[in-house]
């Protein structure tokens, strides 16, 4: 076996945060090297030095026994070293050829050989089995042929090794197959790929070697065929996952219920008569495929929609609701399925977004009204340090926090409220094993504490763990709850495709 | 009412037409070349000021017409230089350092034109570009005297757009300009060096936008003042909008605009007694405006427009 790429003690630091120490690898000739991590271990970092986007502290990288000179792309590319980015690199303005062919020649050149490039572009996509159509413009390409564009790009520089950078985050189940056989196809040809994710049973299925990463260094390297499933996910965690135990407790009173709600307009989809009863220390959970009604129900239950038809009911009194700040003072939290966009402001720092929904609270402010920092600042870590937001600084802008952390943040500062209702959106979409036990594990602890909660998911691993009833919506409708004991995912499945529903 | 339409149909108002667009299409393509690649360029109209005053002053120097076009765009290019180190290098606001550049510029040119010639109360002339007749295509009747007999720099103008498309559509410069304007990481990704890109973008531009402001002193006029540009630039910044950022639609622009303009002109002296003037001055700028709104519907503005390219950042 031939080595191809061979990483030596690779450092990188942003500030004084490191986001990789001292990282050695090796990458061998037709092989899938699969490099795991938590959000923020220092995967994209590696991979954007390999590829010459950023220049390390330390350290060096041989490509087929030749030093590459890092900080240069260009480097990288002539090389042999091809990367898919997470977010992807393409110009929307631009056809997919254009996309394909540009940085082939000098900027300097005075022309463009598109009739050749074709030709190479339709061998390849052929050969590869990436069908595309070179003069489509990007911008009307779906994510998955946008992501095949991508993978053309780095096949049509003949490069030796292919970075993926969690190729599969925005793919179908059958768009994941589809790209495992391309890579496949690839490694038979000769390639090399690293593939990055944070998706273990994806991992277990295409690579043949793992890497595991865990706050910037190096913690081990398995054979895939003798890998563990729980045990990689530990050395991803760093520590013994504590995969939630879900504990009944007996119910108490009902703090919230739904007659008749509909929601009949034309800017989201619509709620049909819903009727709901929720209790105290009960976890409901809502199964359904998204665009079913589900985010509807949320925003009407957080006062950001208002119902056309019904009635709330809570605390067994109609309340005068007016806004999402009336909901909130009933003791509403809303945990939003975009978290990024709806949840927090990313280029506000840490401590701005934790105190955020707290701007009422005297004990934040002045005697002026002003905003306290000290007090503002004392809170703001309290709640990091009792929810484990990990960050650098609260100073922090709060988008370069990672997903989990981001979720952490989002729910500390609901569960710092005490919420008698907690509506919980798609709430670990996206995390990583150890930020989704952690969450998974807060929401427990809150129904423990008494709070009830309505667990909107489309992972029904995860409503039948966490719920103690289990409705299911579609196109509107709800079903009545059955308890999580008596049902199971293949009834749960059929009813979300319709089957129980007039 | 008739005599209103029968405007259009005289050579003259044709001929006018051109050479009143002729330094807003040079003028709007420099911008769409800057604003292609992701920098907006605000410095446009002092940029044209200071082209209109070397060009001119080259020439009363003694050099020849070519030499002063020559003069007209290194300056420019200089400027489009100043302002890439600002925006593109050390990413400062592209709105603040484009107007600083506008005040720079303009001050600046009549600064070094009263420097030059302190004693001037009247505005020096030199002799400008003269038309020349296009052999047989300028004895068309109308076409003629309306296409064909015009100055070697209107030909120039035209050339230019032809060159723009050809660069911006069949060339590796011109699709890496697109794609520094839209997803500039992308760019970086494929090898290429955004900075450089953008900066020979706006090096570009800048260079198209004084031969622009020069068109005015060596062609259209025989003089400079202060104030000559009288807003042009301003227009051509609009004008980089109706035409979708794309250099064919920023002639059709310009040639909308310049016809308007002449059509006024002319209207005025057959309606003056009866609608006053002021009217008719705001008859393109109005149009104009209406045009805007229908194209701008469509618009697709560069994405990446605005946005300083920052390399080893996190995104």
């Amino acid at each position: 076996m031939t080595t191809l790429l061979k990483v030596e003690k690779i450092t990188k630091k942003f500030g004084d945060f490191y986001a990789n120490d001292q990282i050695s690898f090796e990458v061998n000739k037709s092989e899938v090297l699969a490099i795991l991590g938590e959000n923020g271990a220092g995967k994209t970092t590696l991979m954007n030095i390999l590829f010459g986007h950023y220049t390390p502290d330390a350290g060096n990288v041989n490509f087929e026994g030749n030093a590459i000179e890092f900080g240069n792309t260009n480097n990288a590319i002539k090389l042999g070293i091809g990367m898919v980015h997470q977010h992807f690199t393409l110009a929307e303005n631009l056809t997919v050829l254009e996309n394909i062919i540009i940085g082939r020649q000098s900027i300097f050149s005075l022309s463009l050989p598109k009739r050749q490039a074709r030709v190479k572009i339709l061998e390849l996509s052929k050969k590869f089995g990436l069908p595309i159509n070179p003069d489509e413009l990007v911008a009307n390409l779906s994510v998955s042929e946008k992501q095949r564009i991508e993978i053309l790009k780095t096949l049509f520089l003949d490069c030796k090794l292919l970075i993926l950078d969690e190729p599969t985050a925005a793919l179908t189940p059958q768009e994941t197959d589809a790209l495992f056989s391309t890579i496949r196809n690839m490694i038979e040809t000769g390639l090399s790929v690293i593939l990055i994710s944070h998706k273990l049973n994806e991992i277990l299925a295409v690579s043949d070697r793992i890497l595991v990463l865990r706050n910037g260094s190096s913690v081990g390297e398995i054979a895939t065929h003798s890998a563990d499933r729980k045990k990689i996910a530990e050395m991803i965690v760093g520590k013994k996952i504590d995969y939630p135990q879900k504990k009944k407790i007996p119910r108490k009173s009902k703090v919230l219920s739904l007659v008749d709600v509909s929601y009949d307009k034309t800017d989201a989809p619509n709620l049909i008569k819903v009727n709901l009863d929720l209790y105290g220390g009960q976890i409901l959970g809502i199964a359904g495929v998204a665009g079913n009604g589900q985010t509807t129900l949320a925003k009407i239950l957080s006062g950001h929609f208002k119902a056309t038809q019904g009635k709330i009911v809570f605390n067994e009194a109609q309340s005068v609701l007016t806004s999402p700040k009336s909901f909130m003072d009933l003791g509403v939290a809303y945990i939003p399925e975009d978290r990024n966009s709806d949840g927090i402001v990313g280029d506000m720092e840490i401590w701005e977004n934790a105190i955020m929904t707290e701007m009422d609270d005297p004990y934040l402010r002045n005697s002026l009204g002003i905003i306290n920092k000290k007090t503002s600042f004392d809170r703001s870590k309290n709640l990091c340090e009792t929810y484990d937001v990990r960050m650098q600084s609260i100073r922090q802008r709060s988008r370069l926090l990672s997903g989990g952390n981001v979720q952490k943040l989002l729910l500390g500062r609901w569960l710092m409220r005490k919420p008698k209702i907690i509506i919980a959106c798609q709430p670990t979409r996206g995390l990583d094993e150890g930020a989704i036990a952690s969450i998974q594990n807060l929401l427990l602890k809150a129904q423990q504490n008494g709070s009830a909660i309505i667990l909107i998911s489309e992972d029904l691993d995860e409503l039948l763990t966490m719920s103690d009833d289990i409705s299911v919506m579609y196109k509107g409708m709800l079903s009545d709850p059955t308890e999580t004991c008596s049902t199971d995912k293949l009834s749960i499945g059929l009813r979300m495709a319709g089957d129980g529903f007039l | 009412m008739i005599e209103f339409i029968e405007i259009i149909f005289t050579a003259g108002f044709w001929a006018a037409t051109i050479r009143i667009a002729c330094p807003l299409i040079l003028a709007t393509i420099g911008e769409v070349l800057c604003e292609r690649a992701g920098v907006l360029n605000l410095g446009i109209e002092g940029i044209m000021s200071i082209g209109a005053m070397v060009g001119w002053m080259t020439v009363f120097l003694g050099a020849d017409l070519y030499t002063g076009i020559l003069a007209a765009l290194i300056i420019g290019g200089l400027f489009g230089l100043l302002h890439a180190i600002f925006t593109v290098y050390l990413g400062a606001s592209q709105h603040v350092t484009g107007i600083g550049i506008t005040m720079l510029a303009s001050s600046l040119g009549f600064f070094c034109f009263k420097l030059i010639l302190p004693a001037s109360t009247t505005p020096p002339k030199i002799k400008p570009f003269q038309p020349i007749d296009i052999p047989f295509l300028s004895e068309l009747p109308f076409l003629g005297p309306a296409f064909f007999q015009h100055t070697p720099f209107t030909y120039l103008a035209i050339l230019v757009v032809i060159i723009a498309f050809w660069l911006m559509n069949s060339t590796p410069l011109g699709l890496s300009i697109k794609m520094a304007g839209e997803n500039p990481m992308a760019l970086e990704a494929q090898g290429i060096d955004v900075f450089l890109v953008r900066t020979i973008a706006v090096v570009l531009g800048s260079a198209l936008m004084a031969v622009g402001g020069a068109y005015l002193t060596l062609s259209a006029f025989d003089a400079f003042y202060f104030g000559m540009i009288n807003g042009r630039g301003w227009i051509a910044i609009a004008l980089v909008i109706f035409a979708s950022w794309k250099p064919e639609r920023a002639l059709l622009g310009a040639l909308l605009f310049a016809g308007l303009d002449a059509y006024q002109v002319r209207a005025q002296q057959l309606a003056g007694a009866v609608i006053p003037y002021q009217f008719f001055l705001m008859l393109p700028f109005l149009l104009s405006i209406v045009a805007m709104v229908i194209a701008a519907k469509r618009t697709r503005y560069p994405k990446a427009l605005l946005i300083p390219f920052r390399r080893g950042e996190r995104h």
